[in-house]
């Protein structure tokens, strides 16, 4: 019997919004407020979804321990209280919250079992939210 | 195609127990969740349904309906009960989220396909904020394999 199982975590991070590609007003222009030079912050949610056969001895599809101790350690430790522009993997890339999303799934998946994560949800504020299903 | 939910919560008492394991076994996969006093949640059901809005009403279900068939068919049920000790469907079976997910699933489908507009589509249960489950019905069982819980890691 195939369910899902979701689990929301609260991380706390800033970023900037910035391409080294262009132009002060260019960035200016695109990123408004976010371009901000010192950089501004948000209290993330990210809301973590596996899906699997409920395990008849358990009735679990995943046991909430192990789905968190695969967050705290591939992103939570990680990326809470932390500045998101200075982290290595956002070399290169800008930490909207589309980037950072999909950052997210990526580790995430590489964190639990095989095939078991369906979609990684970060909210940025309580308006604006981001969701990745994978490539 | 329209998705439309209706929320409605519920409180309840449970505690994990599968009865073919030792306590010690119990108390290793389940944790705290195995204290056989039970614990108790606030539970937020979210039920989905799909269709077209009737051309007359504009109405995919009529939401009074939709509550009253989850208050008839899921809260008279469960709500300020104990799943474990007072319920059917969770005598032998483990009330976890996912388990409870399944068998609303199973309260409401007849009830809302029957009435001939719109089917289920999901239905997803709040533990608490932050823990949920979702079950999607009996024909997205496809080839899932399980996952390793706890007790085999």
């Amino acid at each position: 019997m195939k369910a899902y199982f979701g689990r929301r975590y609260l991380l706390s991070a800033s970023h900037r919004l910035h391409n080294d590609a262009l132009s002060a007003d260019e960035n200016s222009a695109t990123y408004g407020k976010c371009n901000n030079a010192h950089g501004h912050g948000h209290n993330y949610t990210v809301e973590v979804l596996v899906g699997g056969q409920v395990n008849v001895e358990t009735g679990m599809v995943m046991n909430l321990v192990d789905v968190d101790s695969a967050a705290r350690r591939a992103v939570l430790d990680r990326f809470d209280h932390a500045n998101l522009n200075l982290d290595p993997i956002f070399a290169g890339q800008v930490p909207t919250t589309e980037v950072f999303c999909k950052v997210i799934f990526d580790l995430l998946k590489d964190a639990l079992p095989g095939g078991s994560l369906e979609h990684v949800r970060v909210e940025e504020t309580e308006n604006n939210f981001f969701e990745y299903r994978g490539a | 195609m329209i998705f439309l939910t209706r929320r409605a919560t519920f409180s309840a008492a449970h505690y994990y127990w599968n009865h073919a394991w030792t306590p010690e076994q119990n108390a290793q996969v389940f944790g705290k969740c195995a204290n056989r006093n039970g614990h108790g949640h606030n539970y937020t059901l979210e039920v989905t349904v799909a269709g077209e809005p009737d051309p007359v009403t504009g109405f995919v279900v009529d939401l009074k309906w939709l509550k009253d068939v989850i208050e008839r068919e899921v809260l008279e049920a469960w709500d300020h009960r104990h799943l474990n000790l007072e319920t059917e469907e969770f005598r032998q079976t483990v009330p976890t989220t996912e388990n409870i997910a399944i068998a609303a699933w199973n309260r409401l489908e007849k009830a809302i396909n029957a009435a001939g507009g719109a089917k289920l589509s999901r239905v997803r249960v709040y533990e608490t904020p932050e823990i949920f489950a979702e079950y999607r019905g009996p024909h997205e069982q496809v080839d899932v394999r399980g996952v390793k819980y706890r007790g085999e890691l």
